[in-house]
């Protein structure tokens, strides 16, 4: 099931009028244990709507014990409310509530996988098609309007952000790394040059980065062969992958976890196929 | 006219959003008498598509604590609700005191500061889709 088809729960909590609110650190409690296991709240007060309608289905939480349960109406009563009073309910109680439901109904569990993939800046981008030819990992399309886009999130290596390194615009952004512009803070004119001289890691590394991948390849497989034992070669290809893992900033289990030689090749044959046959067809 | 309304991201599966400044910034925000919003991860709900995020995208002015501008303004677009440009402040939990967000959520003044988009010669790189 593909990322974006997975139905939501989404949690209201409800001080609205007619019920008693929750005292300040009753709610920091409950909010924070709902946060850390991934469900998104509203807290509404006053004579709001408990939630408008975006299709999830929701959990209300309140203080019911006076009856003054909302109504379902306040929802436009398209999507299925659930109740779940919180008079006498802990903070983790009501996590747990929660997350027996999100089971129940089966939404989808967030924290399964980090959200780490590329994010296009595109009053930046100028549709170059470098990222695309250069992922092996297939996380890049094209829209039938043959614009880059992200299309596989989930297939992106978590960590990794040697896309963003080969942009020459830098306008690729991995909104959780560390440090900026890939980070999502301003692009300065110095960083532009430092992204202009890493337009190809290739050159970085003082070679095609393919070649460099199938060489080792090579290497390692004679080694390997001569000396049959996995684990010298594995330390081997560690050491070997030191200099590259540090040069692009790739963590070094992404480059272990890289397929074999002929799958690398085929991969990028592919890529830079689709990249090519993106860039004819451009206007 | 509405107040803003207040969204908060609790950027849950990084480090990057230092510790103390998210629970200060909750904590206040638990202790004031607003309504508001709260999501585990904004990457996350962009990755998905999620409808919550047109929901607020569409509902008017908004400011949101989360991380760098440019990046919570392309998270939302990916996820084909492009946030309004002249409705969208953006506070930065990355580089920020809680003293600073929390000062600046509660005002109801709304100061948008998403960068600008591209002028209208270049626009057409955006996808359609991703436009307010």
């Amino acid at each position: 099931m593909s990322l974006t088809d997975q139905a939501s729960l989404r949690v209201v909590l409800y001080e609205g009028d007619g019920v008693q609110p929750l005292a300040a650190e009753e709610r920091f409690a409950t909010l924070s244990s709902l946060l850390e296991k991934g469900f998104a709240i509203t807290r509404v007060t006053g004579e709001r709507k408990v939630a408008p309608n975006d299709g999830a289905e929701l959990l209300v939480l309140g203080r019911f014990d006076q009856g003054a349960r909302p109504a379902g109406a306040s929802v436009d009563g398209q999507v299925p409310i659930h109740f779940h009073d919180l008079s006498n309910s802990t903070a983790g109680e009501t996590a747990i509530a929660a997350e027996t439901l999100r089971a129940q109904i089966h939404a989808h569990r967030t924290g399964e996988w980090k959200p780490w993939f590329p994010v296009i800046d595109y009053d930046r981008c100028t549709n170059c098609m470098q990222c695309l030819s250069f992922c092996l990992f297939g996380v890049y399309g094209v829209d039938q309007a043959q614009q880059i886009q992200v299309q596989n999130h989930d297939s992106c290596k978590t960590n990794c952000p040697a896309c963003s390194r080969v942009c020459p615009e830098a306008a690729i952004m991995f909104p959780k790394y560390k440090s900026g512009p890939i980070n999502g803070d301003a692009v300065s004119s110095d960083d532009l040059q430092r992204e202009k001289m890493k337009i190809d890691i290739s050159a970085l590394l003082g070679g095609d980065i393919y070649q460099m991948l199938r060489d080792r390849s090579e290497r390692a497989k004679s080694r390997f062969s001569k000396e049959r034992d996995s684990e010298k070669a594995l330390k081997e290809r560690q050491k070997c992958l030191v200099q590259l893992a540090q040069a692009g900033d790739i963590p070094p289990e992404v480059l272990m976890a890289l397929p074999s030689r002929e799958e690398i090749e085929e991969k990028a044959r592919a890529a830079k196929a689709k990249a090519q046959q993106a860039l004819a067809m451009q206007p | 006219m509405n107040p803003p309304r207040i969204l908060y991201c609790h950027c849950a599966y990084a480090q990057v959003v230092p510790k103390e400044v998210k629970e200060a910034v909750l904590k206040k925000l638990s202790e004031s008498g607003l309504a508001f919003e709260a999501v585990p991860d904004l990457c996350e709900m962009s990755a998905r598509q999620d409808p919550a995020l047109r929901r607020l995208a569409e509902a008017g002015a908004i400011k949101i604590a989360a991380c760098y501008p440019r990046a919570v303004k392309w998270l939302f677009a990916g996820a084909k609700s492009a946030l309004p440009i002249d409705g969208a402040e953006i506070i930065n939990m990355r580089t920020l005191s809680a003293e600073a967000v929390t000062a600046a959520l509660f005002d109801p003044q709304a100061h948008p500061n998403l960068p600008a988009d591209k002028t209208a010669s270049s626009e057409s790189l955006v996808p359609k889709e991703t436009r307010a």
